[in-house]
């Protein structure tokens, strides 16, 4: 079997091939199976698409590096837990595109602080951090009150973002500006509509302007929804029955485990057969394959 | 087999292979990095039957000790409720403050509890120490808004002002000038008459001319000597204490564009032991009536 590797060694393509499948195992074993297991993204309730205000604040928050300085990931540790809320769940970033969950922490994390501050505060704080948090070493963002949301880039991020799989139908793409303008109008006649089409959303004017839709609207909506979609008053026993029901099969992760323990034993043998010293002449002979044929090279060429 | 060539000037056996007559030596492994190598891949059979380590098609392999960071988080906030919770049911039966002063250790535990919740939650826009930013009330005053007594503190914090909780404070000072109740120069002279209701500086003739105004248009909140009402929210506009600002040019922002600050309710993200403990805190700031 070993002479075999010599027509790997002699086959420039063939050997770029196979190197390419062995390096890739390592992703094919850790990153392939996040797609088909039902515990990479449990099913939780409450978990929409961003409405179009709160994507184009996303695409500033994105904008202006806010993932360097605050995470949005509230960890499984008693301390955030105490200190944030629940932790995040996979689910509430499913729509994420790239996702937020950062890994810096110069300022808070951001997963769960919708709802927790007033738009006012929100705005002020933009305006001048140290205004109301003296020892804030956040930069001012005071430009987005006078930046307007472009209204023509809407329906394209929309649609951007159903490329990568998030579920905006067409309906929500045809009424992105419309879903824009509504959100910061309590009064408008797409109301209903609207919170048809992005159930549970929040709507209000949030930067304290009416007469224009800025930047700032944008960001502070994408700021109160963060952490707001799925209700863990009732998402908790959700989880727990994710729990009940692995456990109902207790049989099969233990078959897990032990087809593990095979597989280990499995590599154990092809370790003792490598190693065995008898086998020692059929490498070595193996390992001189490509020499052997230099050699001749190099004989051919001195003849 | 081939035979074992030895380099003469090193003494160290060659691994065959030669380039332009260069042989290459076979020098073994240094035996510490050898060891550290096969305890890693030991190490690692080890860890991948004992934490869940392979994936499958439906699941992964849970391993024998079947760890679980959701499960370990939940069992050590169990085991800090558990902890806490003799003390904290106890402030679930707290009626008063005096009931919580009276009794030394309780108090520590509860002022300690208030305080942290205070810095995680409330300090962000009342300041560090509860003392307020313009827009955001002053804990430490006697002077509120909607009230300070302990159960009128807990009303306020589990509901909120503004914050769409249909239990929550809600009332609406009206933007005059923006939604045309009032013209642009009664305005101006309304900002001389609450400028004086509190001793300051002000134009008598304007002052003259707002009070009529004063007694159609804002009496029915902030009262008709202006002290304001708890029961409404209203704030008491013959002090020194303001929320805003009481210079002209604030208390004109105020009149032409109305204020209506928002608290959110924070029902949902305490407990009820924990708002009673930051209403004992919040009391003892200061102002506690």
């Amino acid at each position: 079997m070993l002479n075999r590797h010599e027509i790997l060694e002699k086959h420039g393509l063939l050997l770029t091939v196979m190197i390419l499948l062995v390096v890739a195992v390592g992703g094919i074993v850790e990153i392939a199976p996040l797609f088909w297991l039902e515990s990479t993204i449990e099913k939780v309730k409450g978990v929409r698409p961003y409405t179009p205000l709160e994507l184009a604040g996303r695409n500033i928050y994105v904008r202006e590096g806010c993932y360097t300085c605050h995470s949005q990931q509230v960890r499984p540790l008693r301390d955030e837990v105490e200190r944030y809320g629940h932790y995040s769940l996979a689910a509430e970033s499913m729509y994420d595109h790239p996702f937020q969950w950062g890994s810096k922490r110069t300022g808070p994390d951001l997963a769960r602080v919708g709802g927790k501050y007033s738009d006012a505060w929100h705005r002020q704080h933009m305006i001048d951090p140290r205004s109301l948090v003296p020892e804030s070493i956040m930069p001012p963002y005071a430009f987005l009150a006078n930046h307007e949301v472009r209204e023509g880039d809407i329906a394209g991020w929309l649609k951007t973002n159903r490329t990568v799989g998030v579920p905006y139908s067409d309906d929500m793409i045809e009424n992105a500006v419309v879903d824009l303008k509504a959100q910061v109008d309590p009064f408008s006649e797409n109301y209903d509509a609207f919170l048809a089409r992005y159930p549970n959303a929040v709507v209000r004017d949030f930067d304290g302007d009416p007469r224009r839709i800025t930047e700032m609207d944008a960001l502070i909506a994408y700021l109160q929804v963060l952490g707001t979609m799925v209700d863990f008053s009732t998402s908790m026993s959700q989880s727990k029955t994710i729990g009940d029901r692995s456990c109902m099969r207790p049989c099969r992760a233990s078959l897990r485990t032990w087809g593990l323990v095979l597989f280990i034993i499995a590599f154990v043998l092809v370790l003792i057969y490598a190693l065995n010293p008898r086998n020692k002449e059929n490498f070595d002979h193996a390992k001189r394959i490509p020499l052997e044929d230099e050699d001749q090279y190099n004989d051919s060429e001195r003849n | 087999m081939t035979q074992k060539e030895i380099d003469e000037p090193t003494g160290v056996e060659t691994t065959g292979h030669s380039w332009d007559g260069i042989k290459e030596l076979n020098n073994p492994l240094p035996r510490w990095w050898l060891t550290v190598f096969y305890v890693s891949v030991l190490f690692s059979i080890g860890y991948w039957v004992a934490m869940p380590a392979w994936p499958g098609i439906t699941g992964y392999t849970k391993g024998l000790r079947n760890h679980s960071e959701r499960e370990n988080v939940a069992a050590a906030v169990a085991e800090l409720e558990t902890a806490r919770n003799q003390t904290m049911s106890r402030l679930l039966t707290v009626t008063s403050v005096e009931q919580v002063e009276n009794d030394p250790e309780l108090l520590q535990y509860t002022m300690a509890a208030g305080g942290s919740i205070f810095g995680d939650n409330c300090a962000t826009c009342h300041g560090a120490g509860g003392q307020g930013f313009p827009g955001y009330p002053n804990l430490n005053d006697d002077s509120w808004l909607w009230g300070g007594s302990f159960d009128q503190i807990k009303q306020t914090i589990r509901y909120g002002i503004r914050s769409g909780h249909p239990e929550a404070h809600v009332n609406l000072m009206q933007a005059f000038g923006r939604d045309g109740i009032l013209s642009a120069d009664a305005i101006s002279d309304m900002v001389e008459y609450v400028a004086s209701l509190s001793g300051g500086e002000a134009d008598p003739a304007a002052v003259e001319r707002a009070a009529p105004v004063f007694a159609q248009q804002c009496v029915t909140c902030h009262g008709a000597d202006g002290t304001g009402s708890q029961e409404l929210g209203a704030p008491n506009l013959t002090d020194s204490i303001w929320l805003y600002g009481g210079d002209k040019q604030t208390i004109h922002e105020t009149l032409m564009n109305g204020r209506g600050g928002v608290m959110p309710a924070w029902t949902d993200r305490m407990s009820d032991a924990q708002i009673t403990a930051l209403a004992v805190y919040v009391h003892s700031l200061g102002g506690g009536e």
